[in-house]
């Protein structure tokens, strides 16, 4: 992994008007990503983890969506600041996407073969023929056998797995520099699961493509990720390497998360720690710490201001006014 | 014994732990594959579940896992006869409720409930929570007057920590958390003996998740209820399963108590899927060996000959085309079915009449 910078996103709030009131869906988001790093985004649903993802790819649904602040630094290059032609360049070709349903983000009357050809085609000059080829290439490349017949098949006949592996396919094809798989095997079984995910690293070390995973599966994280970004409620709460923010999580978010989730390495009869409560209204925040009312820790102050996400521990970052009394005990570790 | 049994007898079985409380024996359920504009033919046959053998104790919870199409909603659905079987026996303490129609069908179903997955499409829109989670009672009249039924209605929504309040509001007021909670509520109703929860936790955000999980598992110990509870997520059924069969393509491939299972899983399929769950720790990820399988399971429609799993397997032989193998004993109450196993062959068998594997 080089330490040279691909993504500054600075200061990033997209908004969303809606008819009971304005939706800080990302809330003052600032992050870095290295090349070639794995940066996992984790939080629960409403947290922002997707809508930044669109924001990077400037596919907000506008309106009632709206980028309201920031910058986001690609390459040494602004994206909110590109024209619609300058930005099309882009995506697919620098920043490619794989999205949750792979059955909605195909064009279900196109054949695979006709959907593979057009990123080739219209991002690196390719002709038809060659373009084909290559896609056929493609295919072979994540593990879908009989590609040259498959070309030919339209996303209905082939199973959720495959049209990963598809979506994959067409998101690596010009070898993108940054790669954003956003719930990409969510609705997968668990072996399926596995294969994408092996995929995914496959071919992402081989090109030195810097990955940003969403999701809200810790497990998905703590296995393929370097670092960590932690979401709630719009913002970055926790965020630092994966050891850091796993083994030492310093947000009462965080620790909560690890805290709910049953594992296959804890004592088989632990009881779950759940946070209670349920995840606030966006569009009516508190003016303190959005998390307050669902945190063991909660101070008066925490009402008062939001904290800001400041420095802990050198990469190891955190937004809570109590970060010093909050730890993790882990209990009942059988492996 | 009929089925308006008071429900004093059924206290009796089950202070005798050791019989059990449902039983399925040899269950089928086999949906025909139709072709053709109003003239319809019959041109295969889709075996969801295909020879099922399962028991469940009073107050245990036996856990269901398997990726989807292996047929485990389809076996919680036919326990409450929501599907017919096309062979078999399910047999509620020891008697066989497979052929009830009508009147015995629904008192027979005042001991079973059911929790879906989905807390949006399993609640009717147009009914408030207190309606929802009052109807059971309507239905098998376990009120007597108003005052009774609401009193009733207020105590289920107590118990599944919503506040009797709420009994008004129609489901969209309420979050996935909530709804699930509601769901709960209304199998409890009739308070039923056994619960069948088909991924009552997998639409839910994990804090949500945790939540709802301690309150199944509350709910278990206050009124020792056994559970069926099916679900694809291994972590998951681990922290609430006393017992865990493992079915793939119809079929249960391995089943054994909790930590039989997960800790020495034998068939190469658990094995697989144990493998393929990551955890939460970052260091232990990087040391752990991962079993990933190759392809998608197949069609039910076509299933392989032999073992179901032999196309996906890592450790399949020719044999396995040949041999359909059987669920045998490996040690203390766990049972794997593969012909590779080093126990297979010694196993005692399970019965005379089964003790050759069928060759195909």
């Amino acid at each position: 992994m080089t330490t040279e910078t691909l993504l500054d996103v600075k200061n990033l709030s997209t908004h969303f008007r809606t008819p009971l009131g304005t939706v800080r869906a990302v809330n003052d988001v600032s992050f870095v990503l290295h090349e070639g790093e794995t940066l996992g985004l984790v939080g629960e649903s409403g947290c922002g983890k997707s809508v930044t993802a669109l924001s990077i790819m400037r596919l907000v649904p506008s309106p009632p969506g709206r980028i309201v602040a920031g910058k986001i630094v690609f390459q040494g290059r602004d994206l909110l600041a590109m024209t619609e032609q300058e930005i099309r360049n882009v995506r697919g070709r620098d920043i490619g996407m794989i999205f949750q349903e792979p059955m909605t983000s195909l064009n279900p009357v196109l054949s695979i073969g006709r959907q593979l050809r057009e990123p080739l085609e219209l991002h690196l000059g390719m002709t038809k023929n060659q373009a084909l080829s290559k896609a056929a290439e493609l295919l072979q490349l994540v593990g879908i056998p009989d590609a040259e017949t498959r070309l030919n098949s339209f996303p209905h006949q082939i199973s959720g797995g495959q049209r990963q592996r598809v979506m994959i396919a067409m998101a690596l094809s010009c070898e993108p520099k940054l790669l954003i798989a956003d719930e990409a095997t969510t609705a997968l079984d668990v072996t399926i699961q596995a294969q994408i995910l092996e995929i995914i690293k496959e071919l992402t070390d081989r090109l030195g493509t810097a990955v940003i995973i969403i999701t809200h599966n810790l497990g998905v994280v703590a296995r393929y990720a370097d670092s960590v970004n932690v979401m709630y409620a719009g913002r970055i709460r926790e965020s630092g390497s994966l050891d850091q923010v796993y083994r030492e999580p310093k947000h009462p978010y965080t620790v909560g998360l690890l805290n709910s989730v049953p594992t296959l390495d804890l004592d088989a009869d632990i009881r779950l720690e759940p946070i209670r409560g349920e995840i606030p209204n966006l569009a009516d925040l508190p003016i303190g710490c959005a998390f307050m009312d669902r945190c063991d820790y909660a101070v008066e102050r925490c009402g008062e201001s939001d904290p800001e996400l400041v420095e802990l521990d050198g990469t190891h970052l955190g937004a809570c006014w109590e970060h010093e009394r909050v730890s993790r005990v882990i209990t009942g570790v059988t492996v | 014994m009929t089925v308006t049994t008071p429900r004093t007898d059924s206290s009796e079985v089950r202070a005798d732990s050791k019989s059990p409380l449902l039983e399925v024996r040899d269950l089928k359920v086999h949906f025909p594959v139709k072709e053709g504009f109003i003239i319809q033919r019959k041109v295969g046959v889709i075996k969801a579940v295909d020879g099922v053998n399962l028991t469940v104790y009073p107050g245990e919870t036996l856990g269901l896992v398997g990726e989807s199409g292996s047929g485990k909603t389809t076996v919680g659905r036919a326990i409450l006869r929501l599907e017919d079987p096309t062979d078999g026996q399910i047999l509620l303490e020891g008697q066989d409720i497979t052929e009830f129609r009508g009147s015995r069908l629904r008192d027979v179903r005042r001991q079973l409930g059911m929790v879906f997955q989905d807390p949006f499409g399993s609640l009717n829109p147009r009914m408030s929570a207190g309606n929802l989670v009052g109807e059971p009672l309507k239905i098998h009249g376990l009120t007597q007057g108003r005052a009774d039924y609401r009193r009733r209605v207020a105590e289920l929504l107590n118990l599944v920590g919503l506040n009797p309040m709420m009994a008004g509001r129609y489901p969209h007021e309420f979050s996935g958390g909530q709804r699930q909670r509601i769901g709960v509520a209304r199998a409890l109703a009739s308070r039923p003996d056994v619960l069948v929860l088909d991924e009552p936790v997998s639409a839910l955000d994990v804090s949500i998740q945790a939540q709802v999980i301690n309150l199944i598992k509350d709910l278990q110990d206050q009124f020792s209820l056994a559970y069926i509870f099916i679900a694809h997520d291994l972590s998951v059924v681990r922290n609430i399963s006393d017992r865990v069969a493992v079915m793939y393509l119809g079929k249960i491939v391995e089943v054994g108590s909790r930590d039989e299972l997960y800790n020495t899983p034998k068939h190469p399929y658990t094995k697989a899927l144990l493998s393929a769950v990551p955890t939460s720790d970052p260091v232990l990820e990087r040391s752990r060996q991962r079993i990933v399988l190759e392809g998608d399971i197949p069609s039910p429609l076509n299933p392989p000959s032999g073992c179901v799993f032999r196309t996906r397997c890592p450790v399949a032989t020719d044999e396995c085309s040949r041999i359909v193998p059987e669920l045998r004993s490996v040690q203390g109450t766990q049972s794997a079915a593969c012909i590779n196993g080093d126990w297979y062959n010694k196993a005692a068998r399970p019965n005379e009449k089964s003790s050759t594997p069928q060759e195909v």
